[in-house]
């Protein structure tokens, strides 16, 4: 171990054991666990599963499925807005498409309306903090696409469906699997740099769950290469986008039920605007902020879950949001970056997860939720290992990788990774890093079709109401793939910009504008009795310190 | 690459103690071991710019300290680094700078096309500013040059890990709007220099045939136990 660690004596100590055990470990593989093996302890240790963190929900279309509190929360809340609090005969923005978010799937939802049709300066791109500021760029470890001759889409779609413990919608997962190497080819002539052979062949990666290597990636900053890139080419067409501006409600026309645009707010100067739009595609991303059953989140500060809220309200059917995908590997140590993400490009290196005996206890490349489990269970059971604030975790060997696969690799593949520990003094390449499961990824959401229309209890679509990526539900079931969602998010949001183009062409009139459907919402949360404190979306987390806010004064002057 | 630019320090011994930071110039008291964003929560800011990520990605946090003693000019991202008593800083949320518009697909991976869009380049004194300024720790100026010599290889390879913060543009006497101009080789590089990969187009071929649909609409339409069983049967590639 080298000199200038960022541990303390206890966890050195420790260390030590891992370092004793790693030889030995090199030459081994922990076997897989069976359906059955998997269920079981996924039910007794998953978060998912534990008692008192879900209730039915009493208000709205969903009135009665259980989600997680934190869920039922927000969905149960009163409007930002009186309808009388805003005039919508004065209309700001009238456009052919809205789009609500700034990361990569409301990016490609962009660039694909634009080469269907759509003229880029009838577009409007809205976004709550700057445009790319998402959980794209935050997607390290790759996006998966079945293109090796070894591989095959049908493959994809069974790792998928079986990782999403099978309740997947089968329309979209096989959406995602034909649609997946059209997108890589897609973002390889945008210039997209993935990491290749000199003979251009990708080089691809295990994922946790896939029975093939599937992950194509750029170094450990895939989303983010992915994300700037479309983010170029959105700026290239001269797309009007408002940064620092949620969409804090619909609009829909009262004679035909559809979504006709939506209420803004200009977090800075605290001012509402009115658009209008033939068609509007929600894609705002998951509920990382939101914080369910209290863990810390890898995600941006804006995943506060503000489109789903807003799709509910106009009758939108939610799915599956009685599950969240804990990431197996969030930061435990050091301190002040813990629940961060470590990129499971390191366990498709070959690291091994190994507790204070220095033992593997699960196959590294299990699916997340399983993984993610195993952890839990293994600190349960008083084989963790404990820091100095009393957090538990158990380590992930990274320094394995140069051992496997040659020197250098560990700084040459995961340099994101590197740079994240070496900045507190831990040196990834010589120490293993302690870990923890932490809140990854929002598995449900908006229930859509496989041309992204939004559809309501029923299974009919909202008229002019689309979704992709994170926000929607169905295309992962219960459990997300890694790789999955890079690939969910450019190809429902592809096809979105299809289906709005469609819709474009095909609005014969402007729509109409109402608040109609929020006096219906606000009428069902009069009669279950939701105090009016409770408000969404939240837009933002709050984490200001407890001693300034009992101290806050809002006065009426500044 | 370089170790980036970073405060040696880490979270977690003593919560408890308090240490004193000036915001702006002026002082708050926040516990120690926190990141600078953290800190500033922690003394009741409520964060709107200079916020996004938290995690190292995004760019939205540069911020720029200088500690007690000391003249240096050090540059953080305030989700990542760790506050130190007596610290002065600022986070700079924006760096203004135009971007030139174009289609990739008409341009050439030459100097030439690189310079008609971003002439300032020639400017560059080799004084090695931005590079001292990288919160990421990158070679910035070596990018430059690599530039100017037309290896767009080699400043792709070197800039890659660049997450657009802005800083060395800040910093820049030359005036040189990095962020922009590194996104443009990058693209280039992907685009015209990176070999495509054959087999990814062959298999476009193969769906666009039709030659998986009969059996992806079998498995769709499979009872539950039989799919399942398929699943827990197939091979992993090891």
């Amino acid at each position: 171990m080298s000199e200038h660690t960022g541990y303390p004596p206890e966890l050195r100590k420790a260390i030590k054991i891992v370092e004793e055990t790693r030889p030995e470990r090199l030459k081994q593989t922990y076997r897989r666990l069976s359906l059955e093996e998997r269920e079981k302890l996924l039910k007794q240790w998953h978060p998912d599963y534990k008692p008192g963190t879900k209730r039915p929900l009493k208000v709205g279309p969903c009135r009665g499925t259980i989600v997680y509190n934190e869920v039922a929360d927000v969905l149960e809340s009163w409007p930002l807005i009186e309808p009388r609090d805003v005039d919508l005969s004065n209309i700001d923005y009238d456009v052919d498409v809205l789009v609500i978010g700034g990361g990569g799937a409301g990016a490609s939802a962009v660039l694909w309306a634009i080469y269907s049709g759509v003229e880029p300066d009838s577009i409007l791109l809205v976004t709550k903090l700057r445009f790319g500021d998402a959980n794209t760029v935050k997607a390290q470890g790759g996006i998966q696409a079945a293109d090796r001759p070894e591989d095959s889409p049908v493959l994809h779609y069974l790792d998928t469906m079986g990782g999403g413990h099978f309740a997947n919608k089968p329309e979209l997962v096989k959406a995602l699997v034909c649609d997946a190497p059209f997108i890589i080819k897609w973002l390889e002539d945008l210039g997209v740099i993935f990491d290749k052979t000199d003979e251009g062949v990708m080089i691809e990666y295990p994922g946790g769950g896939a029975c093939r290597k599937r992950l194509h990636c750029a170094r450990d900053y895939t989303g983010l290469e992915i994300m700037r890139v479309l983010k170029d080419e959105v700026l290239n067409y001269g797309v009007p986008i408002l940064e620092f501006t949620p969409a804090i409600e619909l609009l829909t026309d009262p004679e035909t039920g559809g979504v006709s645009g939506a209420i803004l707010w200009n977090i800075e100067t605290r001012e509402y605007y009115v658009v209008r739009a033939k068609v509007t595609i929600l894609a705002t991303g998951g509920f990382g902020r939101l914080h369910i059953a209290g863990f810390p989140t890898t995600n941006h500060y804006g995943a506060t879950m503000d489109g789903v809220v807003l799709a509910y309200r106009v009758g939108a059917n939610l799915r599956d949001l009685d599950t969240a995908q804990y990431h197996p590997t969030g930061v435990v140590w050091p301190e002040a970056i813990r629940g961060e993400l470590i990129t499971e490009k390191v366990r498709s290196l070959g690291a091994q997860l190994v507790n204070a005996n220095g033992e593997q206890f699960v196959y590294q490349l299990e699916p997340r939720d399983v993984v993610a489990s195993a952890i839990i269970a293994e600190c349960a059971n008083g084989r963790g290992i404990v820091t100095p604030t009393g957090a538990y975790g158990v380590w992930l060997d990274i320094p394995m990788i140069d051992e496997i696969h040659g020197a250098g690799t560990i700084k040459r593949t995961l340099p994101a990774m590197y740079r994240q520990f070496i900045r507190h003094g831990i040196d990834i390449t010589v120490e293993p890093v302690l870990t923890y499961p932490t809140l990854h990824y929002q598995n449900g959401g908006v229930d859509i079709d496989q041309y992204t229309r939004v559809l309501n209890p029923q299974g009919k679509p909202i008229p002019n109401l689309l979704a992709a990526g994170e926000v929607t539900g169905g295309v992962h079931g219960r459990n997300r793939l890694m790789g999955n969602s890079l690939l969910d998010i450019t190809v429902f949001g592809k096809r979105a910009g299809i289906t709005a183009s469609k819709i474009v062409k095909e609005a014969s009139s402007k729509p109409k504008l109402s608040l109609k459907h929020i006096e219906k919402f606000m009428e069902e949360l009069r009669k279950a009795n939701i105090p009016k404190t409770r408000r969404a979306p939240i837009i933002l987390p709050d984490y200001r310190g407890e001693r300034v806010l009992l101290r806050s004064l809002s006065l009426k002057v500044i | 690459m370089r170790e980036p630019i970073n405060p040696e320090q880490r979270g977690g011994e003593s919560r408890s103690r308090m240490i004193k930071i000036y915001v702006m110039g002026r002082a708050y008291e926040v516990p120690e071991g926190l990141t600078i964003m953290k800190a500033l929560e922690y003394a009741g800011f409520r964060l709107i710019r200079g916020v996004g990520c938290r995690g190292g990605f995004c760019g939205a946090c540069p911020t720029v300290y200088r500690l007690p003693g000391e003249y240096k000019l050090n540059i953080g991202l305030a989700c990542q680094t760790i506050v130190q008593d007596g610290m002065h800083l600022v986070i700079l949320p924006f760096v203004p700078m135009e971007k030139p518009k174009y289609r990739i697909e008409k341009l050439k991976p030459d100097t030439g096309t690189i310079l008609s869009m971003f002439p300032e380049v020639t400017r560059c004194v080799s004084c090695n500013t931005c590079t001292k300024a990288c919160p990421q720790g990158l070679e910035v100026m070596d990018a430059v040059q690599a530039i100017l010599r037309g290896d767009l290889k080699k400043a792709a390879e070197l800039i890659f890990d660049c997450i657009s913060c802005g800083i060395c543009s800040m910093r820049c006497p030359a005036e040189i709007r990095h962020v922009h101009l590194f996104q443009l080789i990058r693209r280039l590089y992907g685009k015209y220099i990176l070999p495509k990969a054959k087999h990814v187009e062959e298999r476009i071929r193969e769906i666009e045939r039709g030659k998986y649909e009969e059996e992806l609409n079998r498995l769709m339409k499979m009872p539950l136990e039989e799919l399942k069983k398929l699943y827990s049967q197939r091979k992993i590639e090891k």
